[in-house]
């Protein structure tokens, strides 16, 4: 058991020992450690390395730490920069679990539910992650390659991730099956760029990985009147929201179906679009 | 759920202090998957913390770390080095109750009692940090922590009583 003390420190244990098991919140390893689905050997704890903590602004960009509690991304003063992270932190679980759950644990978790993965996904969010061989940056696609998946390599851990700080509002939608302690059954990310006049769209819980609605955002920043931007009308709401759908590709389990999903993404697309624009 | 710990007999275990109830507790020979709440209700004798699930989801477990309230069965005991720990124990000597404590068993917000412990520290931190609470606050507060009895609204009343009667007093 090691709480590491430097990003330097969890590199040389890791390297040393790739099978050693990283600890952020716990709110995803404890659930398997307490039912007996794995075993950990020896575990490093990066909830306490300051390289991995807060956030900072630089640049016209924003950085977070990947051990960045939900708690800490409800803070105002970080929901001013990136409110869609902060409304999507805020529909975590429940406050015990945003208190403990991190950034950098949702990343490497890799669910298709994982909450955060859609608004860094429509942020183009970029990825630093280190080992003792070296850095790299990955962007959300090249982390998360399927459900569950990532291409981290065993002796390397995720250290912060850079998202732009836009002019422009920004929304993120979630269904589940009630308010506190839900798992997504669809969410949408959407974020207007005034600068770029772009919006961008992702989603999740509706394919194997956070997938951006391209289409949908190549149609909708031909349509939308960037010199004065106005809830459009219905018809255009409508057709964005299919267009988004149509980037999904969901599957039926236990927690809804395929359809169900398809539906809730188009609605909560025209919603968060007329949103942004009003 | 955790039965399953005798996995430590295979395995190499680890020795550690924790600070709970600003005590230093040594902990020995503990295996090192063993969730904060097993070492504080097998090993260090607070049985005040519940174990309903296991996984996060009904807030029985509920501490403080640092001052900030968490579900123990998700934190890893060893990892708990170096934080303030405060369970249900901490909050009024032996054989008292807090006002709040008083103020949930006056309102009826005690039935079975499984949920209570760490329904008291959530809302004790509520307290800590808003000093009048609204209604929706409490119940964003209490989010997290599952009551199969009363059906949340004697737990309402209790802590809207507590809050009031601290405003109240100064
Ligand atoms: C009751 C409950 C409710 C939940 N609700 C939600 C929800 O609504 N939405 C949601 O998205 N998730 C939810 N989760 C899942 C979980 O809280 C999140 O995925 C959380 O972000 C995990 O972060 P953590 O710090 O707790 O990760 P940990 O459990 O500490 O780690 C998880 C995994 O990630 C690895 N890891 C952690 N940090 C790094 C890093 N920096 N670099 C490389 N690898 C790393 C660990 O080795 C481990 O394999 C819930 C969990 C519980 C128990
Ligand atoms: S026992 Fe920890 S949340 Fe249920
Ligand atoms: S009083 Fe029985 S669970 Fe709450």
């Amino acid at each position: 058991m090691h709480v590491a003390e430097s990003l330097e420190e969890v590199c040389a244990l890791l390297a040393d020992d790739p099978s050693a098991s990283l600890l952020a919140g716990g709110t995803d390893f404890m659930v398997e450690v307490n039912y007996s689905h794995r075993r950990p050997r020896s575990v490093i704890a990066i909830d306490r390395v300051p390289e991995l903590t807060g956030w900072r602004q630089s640049n016209g960009h924003i950085e977070l730490g990947a051990a960045m509690t939900y708690a800490e991304m409800e803070h105002p003063l970080f929901a001013a920069y990136v409110p869609a992270l902060a409304q999507a932190a805020r529909t975590v679980g429940s406050p015990q679990i945003r208190n403990a759950g991190t950034l950098g644990g949702n990343l490497a978790t890799a669910s298709p539910a994982g909450d955060t993965l859609p608004p860094l996904a429509a942020l183009g969010a970029r990825v630093r992650i280190c080992s003792r061989r070296g850095s790299r940056e990955a962007s959300i696609d090249e982390l998360i390659v399927g459900p569950k998946k990532t291409t981290l390599a065993p002796d390397e851990v995720i250290v912060s991730v850079r998202v732009p700080a836009l002019d422009g509002p920004q929304e993120f939608l979630k269904v589940g099956t009630r308010n506190a302690m839900v798992i997504s059954v669809a969410t949408v990310a959407l974020i207007l760029d005034r600068t770029q006049r772009s919006v961008r769209v992702a989603l999740g819980s509706v394919a194997p990985v956070p997938v951006r609605a391209a289409e949908a955002e190549r149609w909708i920043a031909e349509v939308v009147d960037w010199d004065a931007p106005a809830v459009p009308a219905d018809d255009i709401l409508v057709r964005f929201g299919e267009l988004v759908a149509a980037a999904s590709s969901p599957i039926d389990d236990h927690r809804s179906t395929a359809d169900y999903r398809r539906h809730a993404v188009a609605v909560m697309a025209s919603r968060a679009l007329a949103r942004v624009l009003s | 759920m955790s039965e399953d710990r005798s996995i430590a007999a295979e395995q190499a275990t680890l020795s550690y202090t924790l600070r709970v109830n600003g005590t230093d507790r040594p902990v020995a020979d503990a295996w090192l998957g063993e969730s904060l709440l097993y070492v504080l209700r097998e090993r260090l004798g607070l049985p005040g913390t519940k174990n309903a699930c296991d996984q996060g989801e009904c807030g029985s477990c509920t501490v403080l770390a640092d001052g900030l309230p968490v579900c123990s069965c998700m934190m890893l005991a060893a990892a708990a080095v170096g934080r303030e720990i405060v369970t249900v124990e901490g909050l009024a000597d032996d054989g008292e109750l807090t006002d709040l404590q008083q103020a949930f068993v006056d309102h009826g917000a005690v039935q079975c009692g499984f949920c209570t412990p760490g329904l008291i520290v959530a809302s004790e931190h509520l307290l800590s940090v808003n000093r009048s609470p609204t209604e929706l606050e409490i119940r964003e507060a209490i989010s997290g922590n599952l009551c199969r009895c009363t059906g949340y609204g004697r737990v309402i009343a209790a802590i809207s009583a507590a809050a009031e009667a601290r405003t109240a007093a100064d």
